[in-house]
Parts: structure tokens; sequence; C-alpha cells
């Protein structure tokens, strides 16, 4: 018999109330997207959990490596100025 | 710069930067460089919890067909998916350390991989399904709030669904409880039989005493356990005795008494040896579960292998 592949993984996102993001909740196996969806719904949403769902091929997804983190993420440290606070407003200026 | 740390080789001051992370509570992910050890130790530890939930749903199922009322049938049902769907989040889980699904089962069926020993007892009245609910769900309660607060990421976010699931499994088995403890002497009698038979298990469901447990202390170091056997073993006396006083029922140990110093109850020896025998594969139904799920598992391979026909077609189109 030829391996017993278990079929693929497929990453789930759902949105738990319309206009909220999507989250990722877990992994399932699938081997067509409509599986996938099926499998989705019934693994992860038994109590209304969700009002939509994505699943995506896990090896689909570009994550970033953890070991790269620091320099990966370090030049938003000295952009201070993309933060509100940065700016000083004049005394007595309101709805700013 | 030449310091202390960068004199070590670079497996060691990996470890030491993955303790000091763990040390400080922080999770850890997938991606994250982590010891051999926590690894093996989280892959064991996550699919025996994954196997469990799927080996559980047996002796519940062994009662759908013959649930008292519909609204019971129903219950139960809801139930069992439920735990279906945890040895779905685990089994995912712990796919996360490079262990494939495939490898979990067979490991399964082979036997090198545990499931928790309470499922190799049998349910043998409708009160067994409350007992099981009750006392079964509500031990592995105490055991998972714990894990919510497990250092691997994967696990601990899976422990938080879970959780949420689990109460309405205790109230329901409970209520069973309750329900024929107000019934016919010979209902009471099935209740407390059921009692009788799943008390010394549960705890059991906690491992060996802390002083003759095997593979924790480095599992205390790097956060995948919070708290030790022992005190979860008591949480969850303290929480139940309560609970079975209420309704009528009497534990089965004529040990149990409220020490009001440690403000918890002292309780009689748990055979050990027995939960060895049963472990070991001599309780009355090891045989049964996995033969079942060998089966079950091998009488679906050609779902499997349609559904991956199915795919290639729709390639091929
Ligand atoms: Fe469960
Ligand atoms: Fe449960």
């Amino acid at each position: 018999m030829a391996a017993d592949t278990q079929l693929d993984s497929w990453e789930v996102f759902m949105q738990s109330r319309p206009g909220a993001n999507f989250t990722h909740q877990g992994s399932i196996h699938a081997s067509d997207k409509k599986m996938a969806l099926q499998n989705a719904r019934d693994t992860y949403s038994r109590r209304s959990e969700g009002t939509s769902i994505w699943v995506v091929p896990t090896n689909e997804i570009a994550a970033s490596s953890p070991d790269e983190a620091d320099m990966f993420f370090d030049p938003a440290n000295d952009k201070i100025y993309r933060m509100p606070t940065f700016y000083t407003m004049p005394e007595g200026a309101k709805n700013i | 710069m030449e310091t202390a740390q960068s004199t070590l080789p670079k497996e060691e001051m990996l470890l030491a930067k993955f303790e000091e992370k763990t040390a400080a509570g922080e999770a850890i992910e997938p991606r994250d460089w982590m010891p051999e050890a926590y690894r093996k130790h989280l892959i064991r530890q996550m699919s025996q919890h994954a196997h469990s939930e799927v080996i559980g749903m047996q002796p519940e199922g062994n009662w759908v067909t013959r649930a008292p009322s519909l609204r019971a049938r129903q219950i139960l049902l809801a139930k069992i998916q439920d735990e279906g769907g945890h040895g779905l989040y685990l089994y995912s889980a712990a796919e996360t350390l490079g262990i494939t699904r495939d490898e979990m089962i067979q490991q399964l069926h082979s036997g090198k991989a545990k499931y928790s020993n309470i499922f190799n007892y049998p349910s043998l009245t409708w009160a067994d399904i409350g007992a099981i609910g009750w006392l079964v769900d509500g031990a592995a309660i105490v055991n998972q709030v714990s894990l919510q607060r497990t250092s691997y990421a994967p696990y601990s976010r899976a422990m938080v669904r879970i959780c949420k699931e689990e109460s309405f499994h205790q109230r329901q088995g409970y209520e069973i409880m309750a329900t024929m403890m107000k019934g016919t002497a010979e209902q009471r009698e099935m209740a407390q039989d059921a009692m009788n038979r799943w008390w010394w298990p549960s705890l059991m469901m906690f491992g060996p005493h802390d002083t003759d447990s095997p593979h924790s202390a480095d599992a205390f170091r790097w956060k995948i356990k919070r708290h030790t056997n022992d005190e979860l073993r008591q949480k969850f006396i303290d929480k139940t005795v309560q609970q079975a006083e209420l309704i009528g029922l009497t534990v089965p140990d004529k040990d149990l008494r409220w020490n009001e110093a440690k403000q918890g109850y002292d309780y009689g020896k748990i055979d050990w040896e027995e939960f060895n025998r049963v472990i070991n594969g001599h309780g009355p139904c090891n045989k049964q579960r996995l033969s079942h799920h060998i089966r079950v598992h091998n009488e679906g391979a050609w779902v499997r292998e349609a559904a991956e026909a199915y795919k290639q077609k729709q390639k091929n189109n």
C-alpha cells in the first residue's frame, strides 16, 4: 500500500465577527480547498466562533526567521517620528 | 567584543538563551531554537495527549445508541465530537514540532506512544457516562487549566481552546449523576457503583507521586509543566468531594478526611500496582481500544486515497 499521507496541511484563519481581523486558529488536514474549509469549520467553529474562514496551504506560508528578528524589526526603533507622540503640539491645541 | 558568553560553543549559547527565555516565562514558537530534549518531551506529551482525546471517544461512543433520551444522545454526540476536535487541535500543534500525523498514528498503533490509562476501563452502565464526564473530564480540566500556561506556544493555545469547551463536558456528566441520585434505589446504586469504579483511576490520571515521577526536572525548568502531579491531584480532590457529598455519593476512600492545617483533604493510598498492570497492557480494554482504532484507521484508508485521487484529477483538469 502507498504511504498514508493523511492529506495536506492547511492553516486556518477565522474572523470572529464581521469587521474584525482574521486571526490564526491552528491547522487542519484536507486534500482540497473545499474539504479544507469544511474541516476548518468543523474543527474550529463548533460554537459559532467564526463568521468567515480563510484556509491557506501550510507550505505556501512564508515566515520571518526568529534568528533574524532583531535585524528584521530593528529599523522601526530609530524612526520614532512615525509615532504621534514624537511631535510637540502648541499648548492649548485641542482635538489633535 | 570578548564576553564570557561569546566564548561558549554555539549550541551552549543557544541553550543559555533558550533557558533565559523560558525562565522569564516567555513563550517558545515552532521556529525558535529549542533543545532536542525539549522537542522530544513535547512530542511525547502532546501526542499522548492527542491520542487520549481520540481513544477517549470509544468508551463514550459505546453509549450513543443506548442513551436514555434524545436530549442525552444529542449531548453525548456533541461531547464526543468535541473530543475528536481536541485530538485534532493537539495533533496539529504537535506537527509544528516536526513529527507527521502519520508517524504519530503509527506510534500509537505500535504501542510506542501511549494514551491515558483511564480509557482502558470499560463503560458498563449509563452512570459510567456520568462518571466519565464528571470525574475523568474533571480531572483532565485541572491538568489542562495548568497547561494553558505551558511554555510551548502552540500547545498553550490549544489548551486555551480546549479549556473553553471542557466545562460543558464536566457539567453534563455531573448532571447525569445528580439525576440518577434523585431516581430509584437501583439508579442510585448504579451511580454509586460508577463512582466506586472511576474514582481511583481518575486520581491516577495525574500520574505518579512527585517523589517517583520520571521526566519532571527538565519539564519544570523549561516550564512545560507548571504544577506537580500531586498538586494537581490535590486540587481535583478538594474540588470534587463537595460535589459528591451534595448529591449523596460516597467517595470510595475510607481514609479521606479534611485536614484543617493544610486546608485540603488527606486521602488513602493509590494502588500503583494496578496502574502499572493496566498501563502495561493488562487492563480490561487495552486490546479492544487499540484494535478498534487500527481497524477503523485501516478501513478509512480508501477515503484518504479517494480524496488524493480527486485532488490529482482536479489538478489535471
Ligand atoms: Fe477533551
Ligand atoms: Fe472533555
